[in-house]
């Protein structure tokens, strides 16, 4: 075999958040024209090493090579000049500004006036790309307007726009639906024909061993394995990822359905959500299909008083409700895990702690006066509960890793102990691990009679997990399907029908 | 860096000042005399009006007007003072010299604490239910203190030269003012960490949209927040009117510099979710002792100005510096 030459090296790096030493002697070399998949556990390292090659972060020892020239980055802007580009697990687009702004911010071009920025120019050159590499994108549309995955198409055009060499994905795919995340498959592949190296991290087992060429897998901080994606299969993945077998990943539901615990009849709101009418049971748990944009988010803030319905009625618990506010749909046992935990989930610079009790204070006995001894207690058993990697429930959220954040919310809504609980993207950025642990949390609040909507893009979830599947599409749920008796093809359907493929 | 080191950087520019004044004009900087009354006690009107801004700025919000706030407040409540002791209109706007009873002077610093807190909570209001950015509501709303407070008795003082229980009162042998700066300053200290209340407000520092998902009724603790500020304000100013024996229509002009430095040195992050009342203290005695010192060592206010205006780009800028170096 002769020896391969690559693109990036990245040799003995070790890097420490004071007490944490989240990279120890790591070293990482990725092959041009290939799509390296990077693997392991939330808070294993993966960001970490890519903000250190990306100059976010600056390693403690170790050197990276690019082309076999060393290099020695201490900020983005070097990174970026030098050929990497990074399309981080939160993306951060400018929102209220157009596509081709976007694409251009920072280095804009300037017109023969002083002072004046080309925008024709830019929207052209942002056009042109977008055609030689087959995105449907406008460059005039603002972002606010965009879905998902098309945000991360304006990531890509940044980052080709800059000549980037090495791409780095971390985590792409998490907010997309099935039809975008295809669409971004094919243009990974597209890339790497072109030669560029595709660094891609993701924890959906079946996209890794689909898109890569060479996996490395990251535990603790260290690499335990990196290899041709030939020589391995998931369970060998999984196994390097979490130190042993993983079985069983779905567990097994045999819970008995109990009474009616939410009857939702006809409801309509501003965002979107036209009459839609369903029930959900105690101890049953229900899954919601559809595209990004069917609405189902919407439903979940019309149902939760995050905006007022405007038409249709709640019954909940046998009661009608008047739900105006969150706090009205929390003081009667509702819980919302939105699926955006950046902007509506975490309150990033306060501690762990903080952000678990925030929604919980009435519950825990803490109406007007803390206390703070029995609050750390019952932060600390429900962190151990989700198994959340963190240094205590003083440290800030935005310390914890991508999926720790998340595993941080669910603890949030396990206290506040509601009746009927909405997870939007629950396993959103988690690991396979993790994920089976959040499983066995939602069987668990099952069988205590809790009531659950699940909504999420990812099918085969929706099938290890929920009694029932609806399927929302444009604001209507169109589909009601028991899980037994369906299939995920005849689910697609349902939500993709006349929206010709995507 | 944890909470601890953060507070580090004011307390040891703290120190530093300290120490440096002390050098410089060892003789009447470091008397008891200065350090007590002329440091401690001055401060405790700002401290008090910081107390409350450092709840507005933990919720990511500003509040301008606390200084023309204050002076008509001090009118308000002279004015209330003077009618609950039977002046007459003729009197009060002649500045004829009444005598108060306890009762009207008690009465005033309710009436001047409650028009600061109906004040603030139309600021509040205003903020939250026409989404007007703070900075926009309480400039607007400093214009319009100040216009009432020189209109209340056409530009002129209102003398109330037998209210100085603020001034010369004590308990103890302790100022009164100093006395009140100390209950005030525990109890914001108490609500920040020991309470729902302070929680919600760094919540909604941290992210509004966060916090309203969480059901917390934004809205409302904003308001709440406002208003505790302006009653604070409402309670400044009386000490302030007891110490020049009558209210000035131009009282606590362009206090509210002071008092937002102070806060903002104490490290509280004008993005909010962070800060704290220890930090505060720390803020507006540096501020303080900057300007006793630099008054001793005989430099003019002018200067004065441009050191408040140094020191606090300073700070933000060390505390940007950290934090940036952490993330
Ligand atoms: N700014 C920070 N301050 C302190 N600790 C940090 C910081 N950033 C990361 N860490 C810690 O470093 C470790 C690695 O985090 P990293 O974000 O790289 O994990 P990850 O592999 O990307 O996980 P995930 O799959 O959940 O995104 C974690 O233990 C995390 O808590
Ligand atoms: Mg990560």
């Amino acid at each position: 075999m002769p020896v391969p030459t690559y693109s990036l090296r990245m040799e003995h790096i070790s890097k420490s958040f004071g007490p944490v030493q989240a990279l120890k002697d790591v070293t990482f070399a990725a092959r041009p024209g290939t799509v390296h998949a990077l693997c392991g556990e939330n808070g294993a390292g993966k960001s970490t090493l890519m903000k250190v090659l990306s100059g976010v972060h600056m390693a403690d020892a170790g050197r990276i090579h690019l082309h076999e020239e060393p290099q020695a980055f201490t900020k983005p802007s070097e990174a970026i000049e030098a050929g990497i580009s990074m399309l981080y697990q939160e993306l951060d687009l400018a929102e209220h500004m157009k596509v081709y702004e976007n694409v251009f911010l920072g280095r804009e071009i300037m017109s023969a006036i002083p002072f004046r920025i080309d925008a024709p120019a830019m929207i052209r050159q942002t056009r042109e790309l977008c055609e030689q590499y087959g995105f449907r994108l406008d460059p005039e549309a603002p972002i606010s307007s965009l879905t998902p995955g098309e945000c991360q198409l304006v990531e890509l055009l940044k980052a080709l726009m800059r000549n980037a060499r090495v791409i780095v994905m971390d985590e792409p795919t998490s907010s997309l639906s099935e039809g975008e995340a295809r669409t971004l498959f094919g243009i990974v592949r597209e890339l790497r024909e072109r030669g560029l190296t595709i660094i891609y991290i993701s924890h959906r087992m079946e996209e890794v061993m689909d898109l890569a060429d060479d996996i490395s897998v990251l535990r603790d901080g260290e690499v335990v394995c990196s290899d041709r994606r030939e020589n391995m299969n998931v369970d060998d993945v999984v196994r390097h990822m979490v130190g042993r077998e993983l079985k069983d990943y779905y567990p097994a539901r045999d819970v008995e359905v109990g009474d009616v615990c939410l009857e939702v009849n006809g409801l309509s709101s501003e965002e979107g959500v036209e009459e839609v009418s369903f029930e959900v049971r105690k101890g049953e748990v229900v899954g919601m299909a559809g595209l990004v944009g069917a609405g189902r988010s919407e439903l979940a803030r019309a149902l939760f008083g995050v905006v007022r319905p405007s038409a249709g009625s709640i019954r909940f618990g046998g009661r009608e409700l008047n739900i105006k506010h969150p706090s009205d749909a929390i003081r009667q046992g509702m819980a919302l895990l939105t699926e955006d935990r950046k902007r509506t989930g975490l309150c990033a610079g306060l501690p762990c702690g903080w952000n678990i009790t925030l929604p919980n204070y009435e519950r825990i006995g803490m109406k007007t006066l803390l206390k703070l001894a029995k609050e750390r207690e019952l932060c600390e058993q429900l962190g151990s509960k989700v198994k959340v990697k963190w240094e205590g429930p003083d440290a800030p959220a935005n310390s914890l890793s991508g999926g720790n954040q998340q595993k941080l919310l669910v603890a949030r809504w396990l206290m506040a102990d509601a009746e009927f609980i909405i997870f939007d993207e629950p396993t959103r950025g988690i690991d396979v691990g993790a994920k089976k642990e959040v499983y066995t949390i939602i069987n668990e609040l099952a069988f205590q009679g809790k009531a659950q909507l699940i909504i999420s893009s990812e099918l085969p979830e929706l099938f290890g997990i929920c009694d029932r599947i609806l399927v929302m599409r444009r604001g209507r749920i169109v589909g009601n399907f028991v899980t037994a008796e369906t299939s995920p093809e005849k689910v697609m359907h349902a939500a993709a029908v006349e929206d010709n493929g995507l | 860096m944890n909470k601890f080191a953060k507070q580090l950087l004011p307390f040891c520019s703290l120190i530093f000042i300290f120490l440096l004044f002390a050098v410089l004009e060892p003789d009447s900087f470091l008397t008891k005399e200065n350090l007590l009354r002329n440091v401690l006690n001055r401060s405790s009107v700002n401290m008090i009006m910081a107390a409350g801004m450092t709840f507005v700025i933990i919720t990511a919000g500003i509040d301008l007007s606390v200084g023309t706030m204050m002076g008509m407040c001090g009118m308000v409540g002279a004015w209330a003072m003077l009618s609950f002791s039977g002046a007459t209109w003729e009197q009060i706007s002649t500045a004829s010299n009444v005598d108060l009873s306890g009762g009207a002077i008690f009465g005033g610093i309710l009436v001047s604490i409650f028009v600061g807190a109906l004040v603030g909570a139309l600021n509040g209001t205003l903020i939250t239910r026409l989404k007007l950015a703070p900075f926009i509501v309480t400039l607007g709303a400093m214009s319009i203190f100040k216009g009432i407070s020189l209109l209340m008795n056409d530009g002129k003082p209102m003398p109330v030269s037998s209210f100085s229980v603020l001034d010369t009162g004590e308990i103890l042998n302790i100022p009164v003012s100093v006395i009140l700066m100390v209950v005030v300053l525990l109890a914001a200290g108490f609500v920040l960490k020991y309470t729902r209340f302070g929680r919600y407000t760094y919540a909604i520092g941290s992210s509004v949209e966060t916090a309203f998902h969480a059901g917390v009724n934004v809205n409302r603790v904003l308001v709440c927040v406002y208003s505790l500020t302006g009653a604070l304000v409402g309670l400044a100013a009386m000490i302030t009117t007891s110490r020049a024996s009558s209210a000035q229509p131009t009282a606590g002009l362009a206090l509210e510099l002071d008092i937002i430095a102070a806060v903002i040195i104490g490290g509280c992050s004008p993005s909010g979710g962070r800060g704290s009342i220890v930090g505060t203290i720390i803020g507006t005695l540096l501020i303080g002792f900057l300007r006793n010192g630099l008054t001793l060592c005989g430099i003019s206010t002018n200067w004065q100005l441009v050191a408040v205006g140094l020191i606090i780009i300073l700070a933000v800028a060390a505390d940007q510096l950290a934090t940036r170096r952490e993330a």
